[in-house]
């Protein structure tokens, strides 16, 4: 006992008083977490609740599982679901880390604009590429022969598709693990004498490893979460975001549903928890005092690599050319003289575009809206001052989305907003809802941007701004708005992409006055009218690919005007 | 100059969870004086600066700043301007926007403003950077500005948080001329933390010496490194040679057998002690010295370090460590001192001192 009588008695802590301006910014901060437990938790613990109970809300315990694992069909959808996804992984991984290895690794020409190239399929809906593989390959396909007799209806053509929707995802992540590598291993290895294959085995791979994991991680729930291509081009194969949609839309039963959901969840939430732990393994591994990389020419290396990034590109493009393509003649296979019926008859006469315009609006909404309530959240996380639990669960629910599917977030929002008892099941079938969930289901990503952008401002600047007695929303406005300003217009332009493509979470929330353009594929294609299907897939395409240039011209008009003080002068 | 208390500090504790950083701090500050926190990192140094700033809270304590208590007031309403060692200058706004920054807010005129700003700039030498980036600034000048923007609003109390630890040497020495100069003619109370023993003693008024969370000794350079309180000022500030020894008569020390005079005579005989002794202190000489306490001693090593060296000698003593011993380089080479020279030691009684 003689220790507990040296400890300073322990006396009630100090309160310190509280000015109103930190009042305000812990005020909006609960409100910024009140919010995240709305519109994030709240449906998704409906999901929970619902798959313990039957239609009539009376709490069944585990029956519903056990019904679902009865049914030998929905059994074999997670069977097709985990094959598909871990061939499609299979696949997608080292074709993105040869690919990447060619842009960092070689001394090949046109490097930035084979990343380019090769980032295009994010602009697209997922099902174009499923509209489009259906075109060279299905009933009518130009290429239909080279299956040979297998047909592209089925897991076939949900890896073909699926892979070229996840390539660009897993090639950013391998791009930044070998971006990160230091040159001053290789030089040492080379002052060694190391071979070259042994400088990749060790030096190489190891580097990259976490970088593999995590994108591997990442291709695997895009592909398990993923119901748009398996609706096109999966014909009877059936699949758990495929089921999840059957039970809700095609039988109304909710509680199936969600059972289906939790499922679904499982494999997603397991990736994810990987993916999170190497991303962290990834960012400690990086030394900011690491050398660069900086390859030298060597011409048959250089020119393999060359050969197979074309290839590469030009599957891409034929993916990409054929749904644009498609769009823009009057009959595949039958006719192939340009027209425009397909956009003036089949959308424009058939009152279709009007699913056009929500969709630009709805991209643009979660963009201002989004990119606004994200940078706020994540500011008064980081630099303000106070209620460290909060601060702990803010940050727990803003990685969550990353976890939960589209198709299990929708599910939930219908549960939580159109339950009669919900004050607030007016927002079901509005703009609103659409706008919200899809801020939410692209929320960590958004999230992870601006928390790496503030962390790379001096800490001390509220600090020093306090000690002036400037109000902390002035410095704000005044420094760390303009100072984040690249990484608030990078959220920005990537909630209008996903905006402007998603489909799983939305297909379960629109209304007819408020259906978006990649639910409007999903109808066009249903009712056979795949022209209609392709020229608004072009559309989307258009659409993100404008925004995608126009950010990259401001960025550029920005970075040349604030060049004085972004880019530091021979002083230093 | 009237010794009137600017910033009164008592009983200041903080906890980080299981670590306590601060074990009861009391600590007076006289206005217009630049006081000095020393002490290795995880000291509680920056802690205690950043709690009279109203940056942390502390869990116990007061300060009273300018007659005021403040314990409990929030930074914005506490009277300080603040320097931290990463400038925390605005990238996006020029030297005169950020020097500016603090005087906006008192909705003074544009005219005034300006007018303040042009005199700051030239205060900290920098007149014409007005229109600059700090990106286009070296780190010296960047913290001119920062100190430039600190001082803008007037403030009664101006805090240095290791505000020359980022730039390279010879920055650093001229930069601290620079502010001790300014401080000394602005008359701003001001405190400084460093880890910088060098930097503490040219600049301040007066050093707290800090150590796991307590003030090991206040006082000014000089009697922190002449007459050090504890064994850890004793080592912490300059170098120190130790001895272990037992209290002997009559104002008298054993070491290894040998008898040494000291200072003082108040301890009780045959207690063990240790002497704390300067390298400077010790005198040497090589062909034999009448001098009080000289000891025979062997050249053990001699590291040359520009203006003087480092010269280790070993005693011929049972049980006793060898001494370091500081000489001019001119002296080394008179006296063709090598390794393995024999030579003679005094220790001055004056010099040897008994801590703890």
């Amino acid at each position: 006992m003689a220790t507990l009588a040296t400890l300073p008695p322990a006396a009630p802590a100090i309160q310190r008083e509280h000015h109103w301006q930190e009042r305000l910014a812990q005020g909006l901060l609960v409100a910024s977490c009140a919010a995240l437990a709305l519109f994030l938790f709240a449906p998704l613990f409906m999901i929970l609740v619902k798959s313990v109970q039957d239609k009539d809300g009376a709490f069944v315990g585990l029956l519903q599982f056990q019904q679902y694992f009865e049914t030998p069909a929905l059994r074999q959808s997670i069977g097709n679901t985990l094959m598909v996804a871990a061939i499609v992984t299979g696949i997608t991984v080292p074709l993105a880390f040869l690919y990447a290895y060619a842009l960092t690794r070689s001394c090949m020409p046109w490097r930035g604009f084979f990343r380019v190239l090769a980032l295009t399929p994010i602009l697209a809906p997922s099902l174009l590429s499923a509209i489009s593989f259906i075109q060279w390959f299905g009933t009518q396909g130009l290429l239909k022969g080279l299956l040979g007799g297998a047909s592209i209806y089925g897991p076939l053509g949900i890896v073909m598709s699926s892979v070229y929707a996840t390539f660009p995802h897993a090639l950013m992540i391998v791009l930044t693990a070998l971006l990160l590598a230091d040159g001053r291993l290789y030089e040492a290895a080379e002052s060694l004498r190391t071979p070259t294959w042994r400088k990749f085995l060790t030096i190489t791979l190891p580097g990259a490893k976490y970088g593999l994991v995590s994108a591997a991680m990442v291709v695997f729930s895009y592909t398990v979460s993923d119901f748009g291509i398996p609706k096109v081009i999966g014909g009877n194969f059936n699949v758990l975001a495929l089921d999840i949609f059957k039970q809700v839309i095609g039988q109304q039963n909710f509680n199936k549903g969600a059972v289906v959901s939790l499922i679904l969840l499982a494999p997603v939430f397991v990736a994810f928890i990987v993916d999170w732990i190497m991303q962290g393994r990834l960012q400690s591994q990086f030394s900011s005092r690491a050398v660069p990389y900086a390859p030298r020419p060597s011409p048959w290396f250089d020119g393999a690599m060359l050969a197979f990034c074309t290839i590469v590109v030009l599957l891409l493009l034929a993916v990409l050319g054929m749904a644009i393509y498609t769009s823009f003649i009057k009959l595949w296979p039958y006719d192939k003289s340009f027209s425009l019926r397909h956009y003036t008859f089949g959308l424009i006469d058939a009152g279709v575009i009007s699913s056009f315009f929500n969709s630009v609006k709805m991209a643009a909404l979660s963009a201002l809206f989004g990119t606004m309530f994200i940078f706020g959240t994540a500011y008064l996380l980081e630099k303000t001052t106070g209620m460290r639990g909060l601060r702990a669960l803010i940050r727990l629910l803003a990685a969550i989305p990353m976890g939960v599917p589209g198709m299990v977030l929708g599910l939930g929002y219908i549960l939580f907003f159109n339950h009669p008892d919900n004050p607030i099941n007016g927002l079901y079938h509005t703009m609103t809802i659409l706008v919200l969930s899809t801020v939410v289901h692209y929320y960590t990503s958004s999230h992870l941007t601006a928390v790496t952008a503030l962390k790379a401002l001096d800490n001390e600047f509220e600090a020093v701004s306090a000690s002036l007695k400037v109000p902390f929303y002035k410095t704000f406005f005044r420094v760390t708005v303009p100072v984040c300003l690249p990484a608030i217009l990078d959220i920005g332009r990537y909630l209008f992409v996903n905006a402007m493509v998603t489909i799983s979470a939305v297909v379960f929330l629109y209304a007819p006055q408020t259906q978006l353009a990649s639910v409007a594929i999903l109808n066009l294609d249903d009712a056979g009218e795949i022209g209609a299907a392709a020229a608004m897939a072009t559309l989307i395409v258009g659409a993100s690919t404008l925004v995608c240039v126009v950010y990259a011209a401001v960025t550029r008009l920005l970075l040349t005007r604030t060049q004085a003080w972004r880019r530091p002068s021979a002083a230093g | 100059m009237a010794a009137t208390t600017y910033l009164k500090l008592d009983g200041i504790r903080k906890r980080f969870g299981a670590f306590e950083a601060l074990k009861g701090i009391a600590l007076d500050a006289v206005a217009g004086e630049l006081m000095v926190f020393l002490g290795p990192s995880g000291c509680g140094k920056t802690t205690l600066l950043r709690i009279i700033a109203g940056l942390e809270t502390q869990d116990a304590g007061t300060i009273v700043q300018g007659g005021r208590d403040v314990s409990r007031q929030p930074a914005v309403r506490r009277d300080y301007g603040i320097v931290f060692q990463s400038y925390a200058l605005f990238p996006n706004l020029t030297i005169a926007d950020n020097v500016a920054y603090g005087l906006v807010n008192r909705r003074e005129g544009r005219e005034k403003i300006r007018g303040r700003v042009r005199e700051l700039l030239a205060l900290v030498g920098l007149p014409d950077a007005g229109g600059k980036y700090p990106s286009q600034m070296s780190g010296g000048q960047q913290q001119r500005v920062a100190l430039a923007r600190a001082l803008a609003p007037a403030p009664g109390l101006l805090l240095l948080d290791e505000p020359l630890s980022a730039l390279d040497a010879l920055e650093r020495v001229r930069l601290r001329g620079e502010i001790r100069a300014l401080q000394q003619r602005l008359g701003v109370t001001t405190i400084m933390v460093t880890h910088d023993q060098e930097e503490a003693l040219s600049m301040a008024d007066r050093i707290v010496v800090m150590n796991q969370g307590r003030i090991e000794q206040v006082g000014t350079p000089r009697e922190i490194y002449e007459t050090p309180a504890t064994p850890f000022a004793a080592d912490f500030v300059g170098k120190v040679n130790v001895l272990p020894a037992v209290v002997g008569q009559g104002g008298t020390c054993r070491v290894g057998g040998m008898a040494l005079s000291i200072a003082r005579a108040d301890l009780p005989s045959g207690t063990a002690v240790k002497l704390y002794l300067r390298p400077e202190d010790i005198a040497l000489s090589i062909n034999g010295t009448t001098a009080l306490n000289t000891l025979p001693a062997k050249v053990a090593k001699i590291e040359f370090l520009g203006a003087f060296c480092m010269v280790g000698v070993a005693l011929d003593l049972p049980d006793t460590p060898g001494l370091t011993i500081n000489l001019p380089r001119q002296a080394v080479a008179d006296a063709r001192l090598a390794p393995g020279s024999m030579v003679s030691v005094s220790l001055p009684p004056a010099a040897l001192r008994i801590l703890g």
